[in-house]
C-alpha cells in the first residue's frame, strides 16, 4: 500500500471504555511510521460505534474497532479498502463526502467545530485551529464592548433556562464589590445528557478561552470549574489544559502582557444532582452541604464567599470565543428570532444512530430524531422524545415538528434543558418513565422544602400504585394538584420543575395512565405486575435459550419443540425476551 | 504521618477543601471511617457534625467498608429505557444483595449510579472505574460471576 494514512483514534470516554487504548497500542505496534501516522483526537459524536477511527486523506470514520480488526487491516498492508465494510455511519449508496451523510448534513458545528480534529491534550492543536484568537480580540476591546458583543449575538444560557448571557455578565460587572469570581457549571446531572462532559474532554481550551474572555469583561480574578466526580476523564483533561494554558501565559498574572490577572481551579463535585442549581453549587465550592438558598440576592451580587459571581454552563462558555472570533452578526444569523446559535444534544435512547450532535436552533425535533438519528430501530414506532431531564418533559411524536427553540419547548411543557434528547418507542411506558423521574428526584431532593421533600414522595407512591394496577381515577386529579403545590412551594429550580415529567406525561399520554388504572394493563409491556409472558408457538424453534437463561426455572420444553412459560412461577424479569433470537416471547 | 494527615495538609487544612479531602480519603481507604472523619474534623478545626453532614449529604461517600470490587449499574434515562432496571434486578438476585450492599464474602458491592454520561452505549455498567457498554442481563451476570472466584465455576 503506497502512501501514508493518518489515523485519528477517538479518545472520548466511550471510545476509551470500548478499547480505544488497546486499538491505538495495536496500531502503533503493527504499523511503522511510514505507513500510518497515529494520533489521538476528540469525540466525533458517533459514540454508539465506539471506538471510532478517522482515516485521512480518505476522510471516513470506522467503528466499532477492535484489536482483531486492526490485525486484519495490518494483514492487508493497511489498505483502507479493508475498512470500508466497517464505515460509520452506515451508508446505503456511495456518498461522495462524509459531510453529506444525514447524520452530519443537518449539523452545524460551532461549539464542536474541532471535534475529531484536534488532540485535546495539545494546546498547540487548539491554537492551530484558530484557538485563543477570540481572546486576542477581546484583549484589544474594552470590557463594555465585549459585553455588548455577547448581548448583540443573543447568546442565552445553555444550561437549560436560557437567561441572556450578556445581561448576566453586565449585572456582575456593575456590582461594586471585588474580587469577582467566575464559575463554570460542569455538574451535568441530567440523566441522558453528556454534552458538557464531551466538550470538556474534547475541547477543554474552548471553555478556558471563554472564561478568560469572561474574566476580562466582568473584571473577575479567579474562576472555578465545578465538574461531576463521575467524569474522571473530563477532570483530567481540563486540569491538564489549565496547566498548559498557564505555561503559555494565558492564565495567571498579566495575561499575554496585559493587565488582566485571572486563574482557574478545578473543583470536583460530590455526587449530588441539586448542586447543578447555582446557589447549591456555590455552597459546594465553599466546602458546604449543597443546599440551595433563596434568591435574591443573585450570585451576580452575592455569590461565592459573598462576592459577585458569574455562573455559566460549559456549553455557554464554549460559545463565547467563537462569537468574539466571528462577530455577533455571524452568531445572530444562526437560529430563530429568540434563540440564536446552535445547541448540542446527546441524542440517545431508542434511536438508530445515537451520539452527540450540534444543530442550529430552530431545527424541527423530527429532523433530529428521524434524519440525524435515523429513526427508531427494529421497525418500532417513534413514540416521544424527552428533553430537559428531570426538569423537562416528553414531547409526543405527533408534536415532533416543533422547532428546537427555548420558547417553543417551554410552551409544550418541556424545556430546552441542558441537551439530553432521549428517544422513546412504543415499548417505553410513560407511567413507568414518570415514576423513574420522580424516584430520581425523591433521591436527589435536598430536603429543605417540604412540598418537594414530601410531595415528591407522595407522587412516587401514587405512581407506584398505578404500575401495580392499584390506582384509581381520582388519583389523577390529585396528582395534578400535588404537582401544582410542589411547583409553587419549592425554593429552587429542582422543586419548581420537578413535576414537569409527570405533568407532560399526563397531558400527552393520559390514556396510558387510564389503561393502567381501569384495564390493569400496561400497553407498552413494561410494568411487571400488569404483564404476562408467553411463547409464540409459530415462532418458537425450541432452541432452549430461554430455558437456559430463566433464573427461576419457569420455562419448560424439550429441544426442538415449542417451549412453555409457567406464568405462576415467572417473575417477568425479561431474561428470555432479551435472549430470544426469534421474537417468540409475547408480552401481554 | 497518617494518610489522613497527609491529605489534610495537602490542602493546607482549609475548610473549603473538606469535600476534596473526603474524596481523597475515600480513594485511599475505600470508605470513610469514623476515626478518619474525627481526624479530619480535628485537623481542620471544625465540628465532627460539620464533616459528618458532608459525608452523608454527598452520594459518592460511603461510611462502611466496600467490597473488593464495585459494580455500578447506570440508572440514567437512556439506560433506563434500554433495560437498566432489569439488569440491576438480575444482579441483585445473582449477588443476593440490595443496592448499596456488599456480598457476604466481601467480594462485590452493588451500587446504582446516576447517569455516567455514556448514553450512546446504554445500558452501561461501571466495574471498578472501567466502563462496560451495551450490556444485557446475561452479560452482566457473567461479569459479576467472574469477580467471585468460587462462583466463576458455576
Amino acid at each position: 500500500m503506497k502512501g501514508i494514512r493518518m489515523v485519528s483514534v477517538c479518545f472520548g470516554t466511550e471510545c476509551v471504555a470500548r478499547g480505544a487504548r488497546e486499538v491505538e497500542k495495536e496500531l502503533l505496534k503493527l504499523a511503522s511510521r511510514n505507513v500510518l501516522k497515529v494520533t489521538r483526537t476528540s469525540c466525533s459524536g458517533n459514540c454508539q460505534a465506539a471506538p471510532v477511527l478517522r482515516i485521512d486523506p480518505e476522510g471516513f470514520l470506522t467503528g466499532p474497532m477492535t484489536v482483531e480488526k486492526v490485525r486484519r487491516w495490518a494483514g492487508s498492508g493497511f489498505d483502507p479498502a479493508v475498512l470500508e465494510s466497517w464505515r460509520i455511519p452506515e451508508q446505503d449508496a456511495e456518498l461522495p463526502r462524509l459531510a453529506d451523510h444525514p447524520f452530519f448534513r443537518h449539523q452545524r458545528l460551532v461549539v464542536l467545530k474541532n471535534r475529531g480534529r484536534i488532540d485535546p491534550d495539545r494546546i498547540e492543536d487548539y491554537m492551530a485551529a484558530e484557538g485563543y484568537d477570540g481572546l486576542a480580540r477581546a484583549l484589544a476591546m474594552s470590557p463594555g464592548r465585549i459585553i455588548e458583543t455577547i448581548k448583540a449575538a443573543g447568546l442565552r444560557g445553555r444550561g437549560g433556562a436560557g437567561f441572556p448571557t450578556g445581561v448576566k455578565w453586565e449585572l456582575c460587572r456593575r456590582s461594586r464589590t471585588t474580587p469577582r469570581y467566575l464559575v463554570c457549571n460542569a455538574d451535568e446531572g441530567d440523566p441522558g445528557a453528556y454534552m458538557d462532559r464531551s466538550i470538556l474532554e474534547g475541547d477543554p481550551h474552548a471553555v478556558i478561552e471563554g472564561m478568560i474572555i469572561g474574566a476580562r469583561a466582568i473584571g473577575a480574578s479567579r474562576g472555578y470549574v465545578y465538574v461531576r466526580d463521575e467524569y474522571p476523564l473530563a477532570v483530567e483533561r481540563i486540569q491538564r489544559a489549565i496547566e498548559a494554558a498557564r505555561g503559555f501565559g494565558l492564565l495567571g498574572a498579566n495575561i499575554l502582557g496585559t493587565d488582566l490577572n485571572f486563574d482557574l481551579e478545578v473543583v470536583r463535585g460530590g455526587g449530588a444532582f441539586v448542586c447543578g442549581e447555582e446557589t447549591a453549587l456555590m455552597a459546594s465550592i465553599e466546602g458546604k452541604v449543597g443546599r440551595p438558598r433563596p434568591r435574591p440576592p443573585y450570585p451576580s451580587e452575592k455569590g461565592l464567599w459573598g462576592r459577585p459571581t458569574n455562573i455559566n454552563n460549559v456549553e455557554t462558555w464554549a460559545n463565547v470565543a467563537p462569537i468574539l472570533r466571528n462577530g455577533s452578526a455571524w452568531f445572530a444569523s444562526l437560529g430563530t428570532d429568540t434563540s440564536k446559535g446552535t445547541k448540542v444534544f446527546s441524542l440517545v435512547g431508542k434511536v438508530c444512530r445515537s451520539g452527540l450532535v450540534e444543530v442550529p436552533m430552530g431545527i424541527p425535533l423530527r429532523t433530529v430524531v428521524e434524519e440525524i438519528g435515523g429513526g427508531v430501530p427494529d421497525g418500532r414506532k417513534f413514540k416521544a422524545v424527552q428533553t430537559g431531564g428531570p426538569s423537562g418533559g416528553c414531547i409526543p411524536a405527533s408534536m415532533a415538528d416543533l422547532p428546537v427553540d427555548y420558547e417553543a419547548l417551554t410552551q409544550a411543557g418541556a424545556i430546552m434543558g441542558s441537551g439530553g434528547l432521549i428517544v422513546m418507542d412504543e415499548t417505553t411506558c410513560m407511567v413507568d418513565l414518570a415514576l423513574y423521574f420522580v424516584r430520581f428526584l425523591v433521591e436527589e431532593s435536598c430536603g429543605k422544602c417540604t412540598p418537594c421533600r414530601v410531595g415528591l414522595k407522595r407522587m412516587e407512591e401514587m405512581l407506584t400504585a398505578f404500575t401495580l394496577g392499584l390506582g384509581q381515577l381520582e388519583d389523577l386529579k390529585q396528582l395534578e394538584s400535588l404537582a401544582k403545590t410542589i411547583q409553587d412551594g419549592s425554593l429552587c429550580g429542582l422543586g419548581q420543575t420537578a413535576p414537569n415529567p409527570v405533568l407532560t406525561a399526563l397531558r400527552y399520554f393520559k390514556e396510558e395512565f387510564e389503561s393502567h388504572i381501569m384495564d390493569k394493563k400496561c400497553p407498552a409491556g413494561v410494568c411487571k405486575a400488569l404483564i404476562t409472558l408467553s411463547v409464540d408457538a409459530e415462532r418458537c424453534t425450541g432452541c432452549g435459550l430461554c430455558r437456559s437463561v430463566c433464573p427461576v426455572g419457569a420455562v419448560s420444553g424439550s429441544p426442538k419443540s415449542v417451549h412453555e412459560i409457567n406464568t405462576e412461577r415467572c417473575t417477568r424479569c425479561g431474561a428470555c425476551v432479551e435472549q430470544c433470537r426469534f421474537d417468540a416471547i409475547i408480552i401481554q | 504521618m497518617t494518610s489522613v494527615q497527609n491529605i489534610v495538609e495537602r490542602y493546607k487544612n482549609r475548610e473549603e477543601k473538606l469535600i476534596t479531602m473526603l474524596q481523597d480519603v475515600q480513594k485511599t481507604d475505600g470508605y470513610l471511617s469514623e476515626s478518619a472523619l474525627r481526624e479530619i474534623a480535628d485537623r481542620v478545626g471544625v465540628s465532627l457534625s460539620r464533616v459528618f453532614s458532608l459525608a452523608t449529604f454527598y452520594k459518592s461517600f460511603s461510611l462502611s467498608p466496600r467490597g473488593r470490587h464495585i459494580v455500578q449499574v447506570c440508572m440514567g434515562t437512556a439506560c433506563h429505557v434500554r433495560g437498566g432496571q432489569r439488569i440491576l434486578d438480575s444482579l441483585k438476585e445473582e449477588l443476593d444483595v440490595e443496592t448499596g450492599e456488599t456480598t457476604g464474602d466481601g467480594a462485590v458491592t452493588l451500587q446504582e449510579v446516576r447517569c455516567v454520561g455514556c448514553c450512546g452505549l446504554a445500558p452501561v455498567i461501571v466495574r471498578d472505574e472501567t466502563f462496560y457498554g451495551k450490556m444485557n442481563q446475561k452479560k452482566s451476570i457473567q461479569m459479576v460471576r467472574a469477580l467471585i472466584p468460587e462462583r466463576s465455576a458455576r
